[in-house]
């Protein structure tokens, strides 16, 4: 794969480059006192992909391992502490004020809990009009157009209805759609997908699902999906990125990494999801451990400790992504010499 | 004889805005070393019957109807004294949250010596800690850690302390509710393997809440499903899976990607659960369903078996397995 | 206009009507008997000029410390005037010095909390501190020495309780605002390019708003019974209007020589009034918090 840094695809929406974040561990009056040595939590810890155009791009991965940060730093909602982030060409990495604000139009987010994503003192109307106010683009009745226009896109009729309806009067697969709608107003080009259906009913999800799947052709929309859920990734997703203690460690297409996952990680957990289906018995790949905590993460390989494959230079290098297949990548010294 | 016999079991929370019919004629058996899956989504009032086998239903639900039989006792006539010695010792419970279960200011030894010594009072503290090293190791936790607090786990180990919990006292029956559901996949496989091997090795009958159906499918050998607070179809895992009778679960079916399968069409069921203060005349699912007819309108269908052990709730199948209509 | 209309039904969301109250249960009628104790009280006080039989301020000195009967039904004073007429109209003033300090609360201790507990780091862990100090104090003891800085007179009273009351206000806005700050549709509204004025005014203060009604009910009665105490210590007004504090001050010398009347009555009056109020801070945050809970 071609990793050249300061040539765009025109092909490429979003793309982020050695992205880091660490948050710095809170001590107490003393500490800082005694001791000079500061430790982090390395949320996000140096990674680089790209979502193209018109692609759902899932960031899976376990809790902790970084793919809600990575989320939110593509969104600016906070700043990275290296690396770069672009958007549609645009660096955006140190974006502040206005400049910030303008970007929003082009990207937006939904968050994971539809009951905690709507403030329950506004109106579903009103909190749906908002961006338009923010951005200034229409005024008015025409405000109120677009609102019910995109009510009815996502689902929710008769949408004057909805309009003057708080969101405890909802139902949280109904409050999700809201939040979607409120997301697709401005007409954005890419929109982050947090956790979006973890918390809707089983026989709800695909409703949520199909409604991105629709935006995404009739709307233009360019998708960044983070999940847990690897059987939603499936099903969803054009190409998958795994993340484990923040850093990236396999992307692939969803042909290609299904059918073979490459990384001894994401081989473990593909085959610890529950199959919905009493007649295969299967063996999980056993793991030992648990998750190490994110501020000491483990040398060399962050994955090693738990490894049923690792080797003793498994200690001392950190393995980087080299492309094993087409569209497939891994992070992992077991793949180094081929 | 069965293990736990539960017949006609109806639960109601009197609240000050009305009374909620949160279970409503429940009966289903299981036997020793069952695995009894109740799938539901919100609302469905699986939980609710899950503390109703303990009898740990918060206030203001009432055990409006029915029995609760468990080793050929009716726990519902006990006296609350009795209950208490039932609790922890022959019925076992394991919550759904392992970060709030486990007192935070008690070591993980004096949990268990606690329990033990509450329920047997005539065994040493020498002897409780020796069974508690055994249950550790059993778990797949170091010995030395009895004194380690709970804090000093990660979520996947407190959990797994919760199970040693309640398998403690060599209960024969365990409820676990959501056992799994805030842990990542990995260590859920992981504590579902546990649950299995000492279901296994202790004769154990347990129940297992989860709105995951692809956990129960994967585990459970019959499954309850239950929807607004009926049960709306009870059959093995196997025959549930090969021919689901009842729309919802069809439709629940259709909704869960399976992630063995390529290009699978997944569907959903419009409309939501319905408000349990205001539940529809007739059947409680015809509001979404898709097949819902005149019938279904006006009286709420009746449970009853089509098949071998395969019960259903729809006004579509009549006895022995002839659809109607 | 939208701004209207958003305060509009926020007020309407927080004022219920009376029958929808009395099927909430203890509660609700907490608040109901509440309520009608004040607006019995204010309307007494409103009308009382009117209504008074006697002039509160005529003193006759043959008619002094006479027991209650049917001409003086609360009896009379050290100065004869006529208790009633006094109770009757006493309590404007105390109404209105509690009212303005609450409204002084209000627009200090409501926008400090906001801002403070919003912008975070440094800057508020000093203004936390500072009105920590504050609140560690008794009450009564900081509403006495700002009073006596400040000297006598309605708004200085209104001033020196407001002192002491601001660091309630800061606190509940403060405990709550902590919270909503990481509640996912804050997050969303900064995702949508929201300015932080506009976050903080249409997204987190409407959120705090019930709370913020609780504490202003509750210390409604608390400023009543502080300015009753102002009053009684003698740094309050000292002009001659009829006051219940200010009879409260007078009376207590006549207790031992069994004139009971003189102190009693006002002392119910504000009593009844402070209960009144704190019946219905009560109620409501007892109403409020299962909701919030769901």
């Amino acid at each position: 794969m071609n990793t050249s840094k300061r040539v765009f695809a025109t092909s490429e929406i979003v793309k982020v480059e050695q992205l880091k974040k660490y948050f710095p561990v809170h001590r107490s009056f003393i500490e800082q006192m005694v001791t000079r040595k500061k430790s982090y939590v390395k949320a996000v810890d140096e990674i680089t992909f790209s979502v193209r155009k018109g692609e759902i791009f899932t960031l899976a991965g376990e809790s902790g391992c970084g793919k809600s940060t990575t989320g939110k730093l593509i969104l600016r909602l906070i700043s990275p502490t290296s690396g770069k982030i672009y958007l549609n060409g645009m660096d955006i990495t140190r974006s502040k004020g206005e400049k910030l604000r303008t970007l929003r139009r082009q990207m937006q987010m939904i968050f994971q809990d539809p009951y905690a994503s709507l403030s329950p003192r506004m109106k579903i109307g009103k909190a749906i009009k908002h961006p338009l106010e923010i951005s200034g683009t229409t005024k008015g009745k025409e405000s109120g157009k677009a609102v019910l226009e995109v009510l009815e896109k996502v689902g929710l009729t008769p949408a004057h209805k909805f309009v003057n309806l708080f969101p405890h009067q909802l139902s949280g697969g109904q409050r999700q759609r809201v939040a979607l709608a409120r997301s697709i107003i401005l007409k954005p080009s890419f929109i982050i997908a947090d956790e979006p259906v973890s918390m809707i009913d089983a026989s709800l999800r695909t409703t949520i699902i199909d409604l991105l799947l629709s935006f995404r052709k009739e709307l233009g929309l360019s998708y960044l999906f983070i999940t847990h859920d690897l059987a939603v990734a499936k099903y969803i997703s054009d190409r998958i990125a795994i993340m484990y203690l923040g850093k990236v460690i396999e992307i692939g297409s969803k042909e290609r990494l299904f059918v073979n996952p490459l990384h001894p990680y994401t081989q473990a957990l593909l085959s610890s999801i529950p199959v919905p289906n009493p007649e295969r018995k299967k063996k999980a790949v056993e793991l030992q451990g648990d998750v190490p905590s994110a501020i000491n993460i483990p040398e060399g390989c962050r994955f090693h400790p738990r490894c049923p494959f690792a080797r003793f230079e498994c200690i001392r290098k950190e393995p980087e992504l080299v492309e094993v297949e087409r569209d497939h990548s891994v992070s992992c010294l077991l793949y180094w010499n081929r | 004889m069965a293990l736990l016999e539960v017949n006609s079991l109806s639960i109601d929370y009197r609240t000050s805005r009305g009374v909620i019919h949160a279970v409503e004629d429940i009966s289903f058996s299981m036997g020793k070393n069952d695995m009894l899956g109740l799938a539901g989504e919100s609302g469905s009032g699986k939980s609710t019957l899950g503390l109703s086998l303990l009898r740990l239903v918060p206030y203001p639900g009432v055990i409006a109807d029915g029995q609760i039989m468990i080793g050929g006792r009716n726990i519902l006539s006990l006296s609350e004294e009795e209950m208490r010695r039932l609790r922890g010792k022959d019925v076992a419970y394991i919550f759904q949250d392992p970060m709030t279960s486990l007192n935070p200011v008690k070591r993980i030894g004096a949990h268990f010596v606690e329990l033990i010594t509450n329920h047997e009072p005539s065994t040493k503290k020498v002897h409780a800690i020796e069974r508690a090293k055994k249950i550790l190791d059993s778990l797949g936790i170091q010995s030395e850690r009895l004194n380690d607090y709970p804090h000093q786990f990660s979520g996947g180990m407190r959990q797994r302390i919760m199970i040693g919990l309640a398998i403690a006292l060599n209960p024969i029956l365990v409820v676990a509710d959501e056992p799994t559901t805030a842990l990542d996949v990995i260590v859920q496989a992981k504590i579902l393997d546990l649950l299995e091997s000492l279901q296994k090795s202790y004769g154990l009958a347990v129940i297992l809440i989860s709105h995951d159906l692809s956990i129960i499918l994967e585990r459970c050998s019959s499954i309850v499903v239950m929807y607004a607070g009926h049960m709306v179809e009870y059959a093995s895992s196997k025959e549930l899976y090969r021919s689901p009778l009842h729309p919802y679960t069809q439709g629940l079916l259709k909704s869960i990607p399976n992630i063995e399968l390529e290009d699978q069409k997944l569907s959903s069921i419009p409309g939501s659960p319905p408000d349990m203060l205001t539940l529809p005349k007739g059947c409680r699912f015809r509001t979404r369903c898709s097949r819902a007819g005149e019938k279904c309108q006006s009286k709420a269908p009746a449970l009853i078996e089509v098949g071998n052990k395969h019960f259903v709730r729809c006004h579509e199948y009549v006895e022995e397995g002839v659809r109607n209509e | 206009m939208n701004e209207h209309k958003t305060k509009r039904s926020i007020l309407a969301s927080i004022v219920p009507n009376f029958k929808s109250l009395a099927r909430k249960g203890p509660s609700g009628w907490m608040v109901i008997f509440g309520l009608s104790i004040v607006l019995a009280l204010v309307m007494m006080t409103a009308l009382g000029p009117f209504v008074a039989p006697n002039d509160p301020n005529r003193t006759n000195s043959a008619l002094i410390t006479l027991p209650p009967s049917p001409q003086f039904p609360m009896g009379t004073n050290h100065l004869g005037q006529d208790m009633l007429s006094r109770i009757l109209v006493g309590g404007s003033l105390m109404l209105q010095v509690s009212a303005l300090s609450v409204l002084i609360c209000f627009a200090v201790g409501v926008p400090l909390g906001l801002f403070s507990s919003y912008v975070g780091g440094i800057p508020d862990r000093l203004v936390s501190l500072v009105v920590d100090a504050v609140y560690a104090f008794p009450g009564l003891v900081i509403a006495i020495a700002v009073a006596a800085m400040l000297g006598p007179g309605a708004i200085n009273m209104a001033l020196s309780i407001s002192v002491v009351y601001i660091p309630s206000y800061f606190r509940i806005i403060r405990s709550q605002v902590l919270t909503i700050k990481e509640l996912s549709y804050v997050e969303a509204a900064k995702a949508i390019g929201a300015k932080w004025y506009t976050i903080l005014s249409r997204y987190i203060f409407p959120n705090v708003i019930p709370s913020i009604v609780v504490v202003m009910t509750v210390n409604f009665a608390d400023a009543i019974l502080t300015a009753a105490g102002l009053t009684f210590l003698g740094l309050g007004v000292t002009y001659d209007i009829p006051d219940w504090g200010w009879d409260l001050t007078n009376g207590k010398q006549y207790i031992a020589s069994g004139s009971w009347w003189i102190i009693m009555f006002p002392g119910l009056m504000i009593i009844l009034l402070a209960l009144g109020f704190t019946l219905v801070g009560e109620g409501l945050s007892e109403m409020l918090n299962p909701k919030l809970q769901k």
